[in-house]
């Protein structure tokens, strides 16, 4: 089958091609002024945070060299030729990586707790009040907006050094992430059994319990598993500030220049954040798997 | 009025044995699973030093410090607070920008519509794994080995470990793009680096725009945080000034930083509807 392709006439083609070629250059001015103004941003940021190319060209080679240290022992050799030697520390790193888990676990805990307490105060269709809705999400807003890691210095100086300013500081973050997830899934929650309940005469508080917590308690199991995930990496920093966890032995090893341990402690965090990933996918998939078939 | 119709329990129990005598192990899962959350909740507890003594010492110890901490008063060091977060912004701006400008050949290279080869893909993936295992806080106490302290390690800190998330992201963006437009410029004659830039980029470039500029905004967060380390910027103030216990300019900072979050959300927030459009976003 042959398809003929109608040729326009001269004139109308010329005005067809002026139209397009305006259309096109008009969207090549835009983009171009755009990229300008990146750019002027981008140099003025440059400026800003004393980018200086002659000190990362200088020292690039560290950069790539401090690799090749870290992976080097004491005695000159590759690391992975003595992994006795390597992971000296085991003991104590296995203790404080148990810590690290602790907290996470204990603060999600915690944290998921208090959204789950305040995300009904805080869901569109839910909240008894309106002015009640406001003030716990500006607090759970706050909660979520100043990051862990300043909550824990603060908290540090409260409740003295050690895992105890961590956990905390995890829970007040989990809570303001958390409690803002947990409201959007109750706002997404089928209103009908609500409705049947309260003509039953029963209370806002039998409301939530019958009618929308059996909805939703899958989903907030997943956002709690997630943010489980989460919190294993943001507890193995927690000890840069002095909080608890392995964060503390690394910051040890990289400020005295201990290299082979600092390659050790990473490998370590790393491999546990990878496990920790792949069975709370899993526990997640089995979860909302389960939600699917019924 | 008609009766309710009289229902037969006994042959709804035989047709339905698992809602009427649900098997003891599905009875206790639930119960059994709290138990076991709380034994660990409560050993957590025990093993992190958790007194109540010493919770409700520190609460009351927060209590004046968030007495102290109002008003918020920057005192005499406006200006330099004011620089700081100049500081944190271009951190995040030109560390967001450069991993993005390094991470895009690298996705190409780990999407699988692009190299076949399971070979090449595997160790790149796992490569951008790694780099985002490890926390932008470690990369830039790295950093600082390497370049020395200030807003520069920042930069490179956020570079590299954004350099995995955004190489992970684009190539997943980039196995999602729709190949029609790829074979119709293969069948046109065109070479597999035109296939690229005229079949492959025009779809996904404005996915990618609108993921850079979600880490823009979400890495004014992170470079707030890396100052705390020596990095720079907004974060190096609040860490010293709550290691002096000045704590009404620590409340002026941290409002700073709430104002200059938000100002930024927004800003984002309109650029990406205007870059792939109100329904992309949602």
């Amino acid at each position: 089958m042959t398809v003929a392709v109608s040729i326009l006439p001269e004139q109308q083609l010329a005005a067809l091609n002026a139209a397009y070629r305006q259309a096109v250059s008009r969207r090549r001015l835009r983009l171009l002024l755009g990229a300008a103004i990146f750019a002027a941003a981008l140099a003025l940021a440059a400026i800003g945070a004393e980018v200086n190319l002659r000190t990362l060209f200088t020292y690039f080679g560290n950069f790539i060299s401090y690799f090749d240290r870290i992976l080097t022992l004491e005695n000159g050799q590759r690391v992975w030729t003595d992994v006795g030697e390597w992971f000296w520390g085991w003991r104590k790193w296995l203790k404080m990586l148990g810590e690290t888990l602790l907290i996470s676990y204990v603060g999600t805990l915690i944290g998921a707790t208090f959204a789950f307490c305040l995300n009904f105060f805080a869901a569109e269709n839910t909240s008894p009040a309106p002015w009640l809705r406001f003030v716990v999400r500006r607090l759970l807003e706050f909660a979520r907006t100043v990051p862990g890691i300043v909550f824990a210095l603060v908290f540090v100086i409260a409740f003295g050094l050690g895992p105890m300013a961590g956990v905390l500081a995890i829970a007040i973050h989990s809570t303001g992430a958390l409690g803002k997830l947990f409201s959007e899934i109750v706002e997404n929650a089928d209103m009908k059994p609500v409705e049947g309940i309260r003509s039953t005469g029963a209370s806002w508080l039998s409301c939530m319990r019958f009618a929308i917590v059996p909805q939703v308690t899958a989903g907030y199991a997943s956002y709690a598993l997630l943010r489980f995930e989460i919190n294993v990496r943001e507890a193995s920093v927690m000890g840069f500030v002095g909080a608890g966890g392995i964060g503390q032995e690394l910051v040890v090893a990289i400020r005295k220049f201990y290299y082979s341990d600092v390659s050790a402690i990473l490998l370590t965090i790393i491999v546990t954040v990878f496990i920790i990933d792949i069975t709370t996918g899993w526990l997640r998939s089995r979860l909302f798997g389960k939600e699917a078939r019924t | 009025m008609t009766k309710p119709q009289q229902v037969d329990t006994q042959e709804l129990r035989a047709r339905y044995p698992d809602v009427f005598a649900r098997p003891a192990s599905a009875r206790l899962a639930t119960p059994a699973m709290i138990v076991v959350a709380l034994a660990i909740l409560i050993y957590g507890l025990v093993d992190l030093d958790f007194s109540p003594s010493r919770f409700f010492a520190g609460l009351s110890q927060l209590g004046w410090i968030s007495l102290m901490m109002i008003p918020p008063d920057p005192g005499s060091s406006l200006p330099i607070y004011l620089k700081a977060l100049g500081e944190t912004l271009s951190i995040a701006l030109l560390g967001t920008t450069l991993a993005a400008i390094f991470a895009l050949p690298v996705s190409l290279l780990a999407a699988r519509n692009i190299v076949p080869s399971n070979i090449v893909r595997f160790p790149i993936r796992r490569f951008l794994d790694s780099i985002r295992g490890v926390d932008t806080l470690i990369w830039a106490l790295v950093w600082i080995n390497v370049v020395g302290l200030g807003p520069f390690a920042g930069v490179l800190a956020i570079a590299v470990s954004d350099f995995g998330a955004f190489g992970k992201l684009f190539s997943e963006a980039i196995e999602g793009a729709d190949q029609k437009q790829v074979e119709g410029i293969r069948a046109s004659g065109g070479s597999a680096l035109h296939e690229i830039r005229f079949g492959l980029l025009p779809q996904v470039l404005p996915v990618i725009a609108g993921q850079v500029l979600y880490f823009i905004e979400s890495n004014t967060r992170s470079a707030t945080i890396i100052g705390i380390v020596g990095a720079g910027g907004i974060g190096l103030q609040l860490a010293e000034q709550i290691r002096v216990l000045e704590w009404q300019k620590v409340s002026f900072l941290i409002l700073m930083i709430l104002v200059a979050v938000a100002a930024i959300d927004f800003i984002s927030g309109k650029l990406r509807f205007a870059i792939i459009g109100r329904r992309a976003v949602a």
